[in-house]
């Protein structure tokens, strides 16, 4: 057995404030980036981009039983300038993939997508010549939510998850070599 | 002295006085995928030109390379704000081509099942009109008895919305305790939550204001559009096949059909309205009627077409070689074509199936109330303010699944 | 009820040459005519049965019938006397052409959108004979038997592992 050793040097002496120095609930230090990232995570704004089925599990979510109020993102922002969460409920036809992809490009940096749904994150059980198997072909994706269509807690736990890479990722991640190269798959300058 | 102009303008644009403007496809107003090109003038709308197919999803392709049994979870996403009518729909047209009767008990449990779902997807409707027109108040307060109805379907079936309830010859398992307290739990509270309901909206004096009059179809035209369903029904016609054609022992149940008067959204409100209570009644003649009969069956005496129990499905083998029989189609479904509707929330949905002898139909259509009447809208909305195009769009409840199928 | 489709049965005979197979056993009353006769057809039971609910219209596709590769489906109904009528019309793929309904029934006009848009039956006289549901560019008719339902431009998916 490793005899346990105690740094002695570590002890802890809680002195009293100087006097005429900082008063009342006190101070802490952290990285500019960690605040922003606070900041951002508990005030997203998202963009219900609702197709189909999911959309009206969306509405549940945003209802007072599951009230996604509670993490900071009631506000639903219906034009894409404001918003930076897209989160996307439904099926995405071919003919739907352009104005999703507009709908993207017109966001402001930084932005997060959600694909809500089996639909929206391969295609689901439309394994047709009409519909998108799956949105990262035309957008990158942060986050998938499964599920035909998630309940109402699987959405939710979209939400946060996308708000844990809200606070934990570099605010450089968009100059990112890996991002610029999604992007540029994917079309988008 | 010669004029010259220096800006070229498009032709024909110097004597327009109209605007052209685009609304949708992803139109936070339009609760759904649908694009309207309007051409207006302030605002009022002169012409639209509606486009959809935004979510095509080839429904009816699909379902020529589906076995009769997977077929059901199709039909729950064509309206998925009553999914549980479709999916009943599509098993009784199965269970007409094949010759099944089912047991009394089995009809009042789809009959209660059907009409929660007619509630569910009123109360969709009914509380987005009032958002469209400015009242979020209901809309909150209402969704709560949604959540009561999704408690239910989710104890038979084990999911909320998509739920794909039901097998072909009955129930895949009984109403359980817990579904009869989420039941009458429901029974207690709805009427207190649709008396409030309509005591915030119907007597409301702007939200008559902003209803009543607005986006009218007479009956004649209504009927030349083939209007079927609430939209029908408020401009004065007495259309349901509730009562016209019953399936599903509807002949037992004693109900009025409400009618509208003028056919305009406040009168689709009122019938939804209506219709709620309606749909209410029922469902307590179902569980009174259900008290009389055997508690123990939940479907019909069919083992060629009725898939086993899952339970046994994994542990015994005579089930799983039964399951594997039904789902790769070597009990066979008899030849032939039929035409079954059922009273959807929206209106007529009708199955033309055409069978041949296959595991898969050889052609299935939906008759989709949707895709029917939404040919109507630019008509509806003609010569009227462009605010009020929103709410009429809501008023006729069209889903973007149903609609592009 | 049986006496009022006699009526309406004897009426066609005398009328219409291409009337054929007048079949009860399935569930709703089915003939077929030919398409140069189905307007005038649609109109007589309009005007003298009041069959005036067009309640659906569709086609199916026979790859193997020859010359009668395409059936365009009717299905009308009587709302007072509560009866439905199936009307079959059979088509030749190559020549496709079938008048429009618009003039009795407007919600013909989408249906028969959906209907060329799938099977390419081509509606003679509608205003506005364009693609519905898929994109515009469209070079084919997906519903019918010859097309794959899956996209046949993908790569992705190992058709070997799903069974295909």
């Amino acid at each position: 057995m490793r005899p346990v050793r105690y740094n002695e040097n570590e002890k802890v002496y809680l002195n009293d404030l100087p006097e005429n120095t900082y008063t009342g609930e006190g101070f802490m230090a952290t990285k500019l980036s960690s605040v922003i990232g606070l900041a951002r995570a508990n005030s997203l704004w998202p963009l219900p981009f609702a197709t189909s089925c999911c959309g009206i599990e969306f509405m549940a979510t945003l209802g007072s039983n599951y009230d996604l109020g509670r993490f900071g993102a009631e506000r639903m922002g219906f034009t894409p300038r404001q918003c930076d969460l897209l989160i996307v409920a439904g099926t995405i036809a071919k003919k739907m993939a352009p104005i999703l992809k507009q709908v993207y490009m017109q966001m402001a940096e930084p932005r997060w997508v959600i694909a809500v749904g089996a639909c929206a994150s391969s295609g689901g059980i439309f394994d047709s010549y009409s519909v998108l198997q799956g949105i990262d072909q035309v957008i990158p994706v942060d986050v998938y939510v499964p599920g035909c269509p998630p309940r109402p807690e699987g959405i939710i736990e979209g939400v946060l998850k996308i708000q844990h890479i809200v606070k934990n990722e570099s605010l450089r991640r968009r100059h990112s070599e890996t991002y610029q190269q999604l992007l540029t798959e994917c079309g988008i300058q | 002295m010669k004029e010259e102009h220096h800006i070229k303008l498009p032709e024909g644009s110097i004597g327009k006085e109209s605007t052209t403007i685009n609304v949708g496809p992803t139109h936070p107003a339009t609760h759904g995928v649908f694009q309207n090109v309007m051409e207006i003038d302030g605002e009022k709308v002169l012409r639209t030109t509606p486009t959809i197919g935004y979510i095509h999803r080839a429904f009816e392709k699909i379902a020529e390379r589906r076995p009769f049994n997977q077929i059901t979870t199709l039909t729950d996403r064509l309206n998925y704000c009553s999914a549980p009518i479709n999916n009943i729909g599509w098993q009784t047209t199965v269970e007409k081509i094949a010759g099944i009767s089912v047991p009394k008990r089995v009809d009042y449990m789809r009959v209660i099942i059907m009409e929660l779902a007619r509630i569910a997807d009123h109360i969709i409707c009914n509380s987005i009109m009032g958002v469209d027109t400015g009242a979020l108040t209901p809309f909150t307060y209402f969704f709560q008895e949604r959540e009561r109805i999704y408690d239910i379907f989710e104890s038979i079936c084990g999911a909320r919305l998509t739920t794909n309830i039901g097998r072909i010859g009955g129930f895949e398992r009984n109403f359980t305790e817990g579904t009869w307290e989420h039941l009458n739990k429901f029974m207690e509270t709805f009427p207190k939550a649709l008396e409030e309901f309509e005591s915030l909206l119907v007597r409301l004096r702007i939200f008559m204001d902003r209803t009543q009059g607005i986006g009218i179809i007479s009956a004649e035209r209504a009927l030349n559009y083939s209007f079927t369903g609430p939209n029908l029904r408020a401009t004065g016609i007495d259309y349901d096949l509730r009562v016209l054609e019953p399936y599903s022992s509807y002949e037992d149940f004693k109900f009025d059909i409400p009618v509208g008067k003028n056919g305009d959204v406040y009168d689709r409100f009122l019938v939804r309205n209506a219709e709620m209570w309606q749909s209410y009644s029922i469902i307590q003649q179902a569980i009174e009627k259900m008290k009389d009969l055997d508690p123990s069956v939940f479907h019909a005496n069919v083992p060629e077409y009725y898939l086993p129990e899952k339970r046994d499905v994994y542990t015994k083998m005579e089930a799983m070689i039964h399951h594997f029989k039904i789902i790769y189609g070597e009990t066979a479904m008899p030849k032939g074509e039929v035409y079954h509707a059922v009273e959807g929330a929206n209106g007529e949905v009708g199955y033309y199936l055409i069978s041949d002898g296959g595991r898969t139909p050889y052609r299935l259509h939906f008759r989709r109330p949707c895709f029917i009447y939404y040919q109507a809208y630019p008509e509806m909305i003609e010569n009227g303010l462009l605010s009020d195009a929103i709410v009429t769009l809501s008023s006729i409840n069209v889903i973007a699944g149903e609609l592009d199928a | 009820m049986t006496a009022y489709f006699n009526d309406i049965k004897e009426n066609i005979e005398k009328e219409f040459q291409s009337f054929q197979n007048w079949n009860t056993n399935s569930d709703i009353i089915t003939f077929e005519v030919s398409a140069s006769e189905i307007t005038k057809l649609l109109e007589m039971l309009y005007h003298d049965f009041q069959f005036q609910f067009l309640t659906d219209l569709t086609a199916v596709h026979y790859p193997e019938k020859e010359k009668q590769e395409l059936c365009v489906v009717y299905h009308l109904h009587n709302l007072s006397k509560r009866m439905r009528l199936r009307i079959k019309v059979y088509l030749d793929i190559t020549k496709p052409n079938i008048p429009t309904a618009i003039n009795l029934f407007s919600a013909a006009n989408w249906m028969e959108r959906e209907t060329f848009d799938f099977f390419g039956v081509h509606f003679v006289g509608h205003p506005n004979l364009t693609r519905i549901l898929n994109v515009e560019d469209m070079d084919y008719f997906p519903m019918r038997k010859e097309y794959p339902m899956e996209d046949p431009t993908r790569i992705d998916k190992d058709d070997h592992m799903f069974g295909r």
